[in-house]
């Protein structure tokens, strides 16, 4: 088997043209070859924290790069571009997505509200005061995708949508701190404040409560 | 500022602000998202063009033929730089490998090329139409294949690679009790959530870089080495960082490609790691392979104990130093330990977080474990009997005291709040429903080294002081601590401090790396405050002799000005460097700590959950206890990772780590974390710095991955030497199901 692959492999890589498709992790790529007239671009009409946005863009633009690059809200972080680690969580319609993954055009006449949407360094949305007081974050880098993310567990929680710990799916689940861990296991922070934002994100959901 | 004496009191004493669990003063700014990264600098660089990187494709070989003409016809392009058009180009003194390959290529995913263009799709899509050739050579890429041709290097992070006291070989043979293990370490990768990024933009011949570095002075060098330009035109700048852990102490090739492609383009340019390419296109923590060996008496006294370490690196790198907390932690009269290097051809190999101790530990304190247990002694008690208060191995000495050590303490204080007398010496005892529950320990050691590091201190018109440095905040605290060191010195409270960091524009600071920062950079804002109290001091004409400062005025013998007032409306300036002296080498500078961990472990899946994690240390004066809080559950954090799932995949045969994402290269999550508790000894370290601080950063991680490993060995009876811990190592040998 792994003669078989090596072989395979030593082949792909005598190859010229093949060798690009090696050398590059795009997957772009095949539509791409000998383009020489410039992509299309679209107009495309943005509701950012309630702020109008009409842009024209590269219909390939997703909306993590429209609010960075065109809208510079760049409170939502790209910390992989490929929705593994929740650092561009934004919040559409109120529910969470990972704003890579998503095409901007796709989200024209949907409510897109970012981290800067929910409270400002002066006036801080409860939730970004709990992160402050309890020390939710070190380099801040995933903190605004977190913070989205939390906003909208408590929402999911409280609407009784189940999660794979909850341990009746019948009932409505709890806001128990498995819950919590969970839910916001697509939000990766390398710096280790997990347990601080726990705490955080408890306070805010009891005070609700 | 020279610190050659043990401080005695100082204004920091009064801990009014220093040593108070003060909010990050950054906090309001990182959770509304407008603290600005480097690749979001829109304020500094107008209408950058967008830069991508194409990563090499072989880990070892030669590009035979690089055609970017179908990519510089693409749309949008305006330049592709690659070896052939960048000039020539030096290869940094922190650097291995060079930042750009070619023709030669010495790893994977170095890179070979940059596009420019107008957006980011258009760079992206235009390093797709790159046709390179490769030539592939043949590398070694197998640690366990190549430790057999492993040589002695040059040094080991500045000690000697190896070390002898007494004769170790013949105590060992003649030890009534003796452990002979071996343990794997794998590569891990420093995986911080903001990829490498920086933007670049030249005027005239001055190169400005936004970026992500945490050793602002080190990067302007190497950036003006690598590029052959004077180091004074070269200006950095991190404000804040996304996460480093060591693998931001260098430049990397965003920045150096960002400088390239702005050249070429005649226009700022943003360049960003793409995820996919930061495991191999940037350093990484190497894989080890650690022999233990000890030999005690049957009543628990080692007298031998040797530790050896085989890591490999790139042509010209360096070892992992996991030795070197053997050198540090338990008496013995008979020891010895040995580091040697192997050529490997995968990405280069650097410090991450605790380089050394983090992997060291992770060997030694499970072997003190097994000991443990064929002693019949309980492993708080055996770390205990075999304390050492002066350094057991110090290139030959064995007098030199630490400054301050209070291992035994932490450990005795760990066992009392965790409630260790409730584990079970044997193992594969206690059981909840389908979970077998574990409790293991592990000492930590992580030495406390100062860096000679500057200040400049502004007082204006309106009483408020400014602090500028070029120290970095990594999410450390420094912005913080710094402002708390400031208002303490000054009088005045935390609202009338501005920090400015991460500057070439600001005094040369100790940086953020080897655990250093927080009392290096605190000291150097001392002396700079210490200046400036002199300085108004005498623009009054007070004596200095009793003059205070307090309450946002400065008073002497009845006399009481506003601190504003003092100043005047052109304000004060004064700037220090504080440089340590041989304190250092009177007295051994330490931090230590005991981690204590319990873990459940499904009896039929073999899956692990932490239960309960808590470290107790004791690292000088804790200046912030919120935030150095922070820093020492973050190291657990990634102490459990390495524990339980971290580890980077090589591919022997084409030499590079597979699973370079988030994805495949698996971190802990929330779900992965229990509550975390932390507990710092009182203690205050009169010898190391005005502040009598050291750091915590990097003890934290020490030993976490240990006690991990001995809980889970206490749950099941399983001992795993080959690290990460993962369910398919446990399952053939868990205890049969009753």
């Amino acid at each position: 088997m792994a003669s078989e692959l090596e072989i395979t492999r030593r082949g792909v890589l005598a190859g010229g043209a093949a060798t690009a498709a090696m050398a590059t992790t795009n997957p772009a790529r095949a539509q791409m070859t000998n383009q020489t007239t410039p992509p299309p671009t679209v107009p495309v009409t943005l509701d950012v924290n309630g702020t109008s946005h009409t842009l024209n863009l590269d219909t390939r633009t997703s909306l993590l790069d429209a609010l960075r690059e065109h809208i510079k809200l760049t409170g939502t972080k790209k910390g992989c571009d490929q929705g593994q680690c929740g650092a561009c969580t934004v919040l559409v319609d109120g529910k969470r997505i990972n704003s890579c993954l998503t095409l901007a055009v796709m989200q024209q006449g949907k409510r897109i509200q970012t981290v800067e949407g929910l409270g400002t360094p002066d006036s801080l949305h409860p939730m970004q005061a709990a992160f402050v007081k309890h020390d939710g974050y070190q380099c801040g880098y995933c903190t605004p995708g977190q913070i989205c993310s939390a906003v909208a567990v408590i929402a999911e929680i409280r609407a009784g949508i189940p999660s794979h710990v909850t341990p009746d799916l019948t009932a409505k689940p709890q806001l128990a701190d498995a819950e919590i861990r969970e839910r916001m296991s697509g939000n990766i922070c390398r710096c280790g404040a997990y347990s601080n934002i726990v705490e955080a994100i408890t306070e805010v959901a009891g005070a609700k409560a | 500022m020279k610190f050659d004496t043990p401080a005695t009191t100082n204004p920091i004493d009064q801990l009014k602000i220093v040593g108070k669990p003060v909010d990050r003063i950054d906090g309001p700014l990182k959770t509304t998202g407008t603290a600005s990264y480097a690749y979001e600098r829109h304020d500094v660089a107008a209408n950058p063009a967008y830069g991508h990187i194409l990563g090499s494709a072989i880990a070892k070989g030669r590009i035979a033929s690089i055609d970017t003409r179908e990519a510089i016809a693409a749309p949008g392009v305006l330049a592709v730089v690659t070896a052939q058009n960048a000039g020539a180009l030096m290869k940094g003194d922190f650097n291995t490998a060079k930042l750009l390959a070619g023709p030669e290529v010495q790893h994977y995913h170095q890179a070979v090329a940059l596009v420019v263009a107008e957006t980011f799709e258009q760079a992206r899509a235009a390093a797709g139409l790159i046709k390179v050739d490769y030539t592939r050579a043949d590398g070694a890429y197998d640690l366990e294949k190549a430790k057999s041709s492993a040589t002695k290097p040059k040094d080991m992070d500045g000690d000697a690679p190896d070390s002898k006291v007494g004769d170790f070989a013949s105590a060992f043979a003649a030890a009534p009790v003796q452990i002979d293990a071996t343990y794997h370490t794998p590569d891990v990768s420093h995986a911080m959530m903001e990829p490498h990024a920086s933007i670049a933009a030249w005027k005239g011949d001055e190169l400005s870089l936004w970026t992500s570095n945490q050793m602002i002075d080190w990067g302007r060098g190497d950036v003006a080495k690598t590029l052959g330009i004077p180091k004074d035109k070269v200006h950095l700048s991190s404000p804040y960082i996304g996460g480093g852990f060591g693998g931001k102490l260098f430049v990397r090739s965003d920045a150096i490609l960002a400088a390239l492609g702005a050249r070429a383009a005649k226009r700022p340019v943003k360049v960003a790691l793409q995820r996919a390419l930061v495991a191999n296109n940037t350093t990484h923590r190497p894989a080890t392979i650690q022999r233990v060996r000890i030999g005690a008496s049957r009543d628990g006294k080692i007298t031998a104990i040797a530790h050896e370490n085989w890591s490999g690196d790139l042509p010209g790198g360096g070892p992992d130093s996991s030795v070197q907390q053997t050198r540090m932690l338990y008496a013995a009269p008979n020891r010895m330990t040995a580091t040697r290097l192997a050529v490997l051809d995968l990405p280069e190999s650097n410090a991450m977080r605790a380089p050394g101790e983090a992997t060291g530990h992770m060997a030694l304190e499970v072997a003190m474990d097994e000991m443990a247990e064929k002693l019949g002694m309980d492993p708080v008690q055996f770390r205990i009997l075999n304390d050492s208060q002066v350094v057991p191995d110090d290139n030959g000495k064995t007098d030199r005291p630490f400054s301050q050590r209070q291992l035994v303490e932490c450990l005795r204080q760990g066992a009392d709040t965790f409630g260790w007398t409730g584990r079970n010496a044997k193992p594969a005892q206690r059981r909840e429903g389908d979970w077998l529950i574990g409790m293991g320990v592990a000492s930590a050691y992580r030495g406390a080294p100062t860096q000679k590091s500057g200040a400049r201190v502004r007082l204006d018109g309106s009483g408020m002081v400014t602090v500028e440095t070029d120290m970095t905040d990594i999410g450390t605290g420094s912005y913080t601590i710094i402002a708390q060191t400031a208002a303490e010195m000054m009088g005045v409270p935390l609202d009338k401090v501005v920090v400015k960091l991460g500057d070439t524009a600001y005094p040369v600071s100790a940086g953020s790396g080897g655990q250093w920062g927080a009392a290096s950079s605190t000291a150097g804002v001392y002396a700079a405050c210490t200046k400036l109290r002199e300085a108004v001091a005498t623009k009054l004409g007070f004596s200095t002799a009793d003059v205070t400062f307090a309450d946002g005025k400065v008073s002497s013998a009845g006399r009481s000005v506003a601190l504003g007032e003092a100043a005047g409306p052109g304000g004060l300036v004064a700037e220090d460097t504080m440089e340590f002296g041989d304190l250092s080498e009177k007295y051994q500078h330490s931090t230590f700590g005991a981690h204590f961990v319990e873990v459940a472990v499904d009896m039929h899946t073999c899956e692990v959950r932490l239960r309960r994690m808590l470290a107790v240390c004791a690292a000088g004066r804790i200046l912030n206890p919120k935030s150095a809080r922070s820093q020492v559950i973050g190291a657990m954090t990634m102490g459990a990772g390495a524990a339980l799932m971290e580890e980077l995949a090589v591919d022997n045969r084409f030499g590079f780590f597979v699973n370079h994402d988030l994805a495949g290269y698996e971190v802990p999550v929330h779900a992965d974390i229990p509550h975390q508790d932390v507990v710092f000894l009182d203690e205050t370290d009169p010898t190391v710095s005005p502040m009598k601080a050291k750091g915590v950063g990097e003890l934290g991680i020490c030993g976490v991955a240990a006690a991990v490993a001995n809980a889970i060995y206490n749950a099941t009876g399983v001992r795993v030497r080959e690290y990460p811990i993962t369910l398919d190592k446990l399952i053939s040998q868990m205890p049969a199901l009753v």
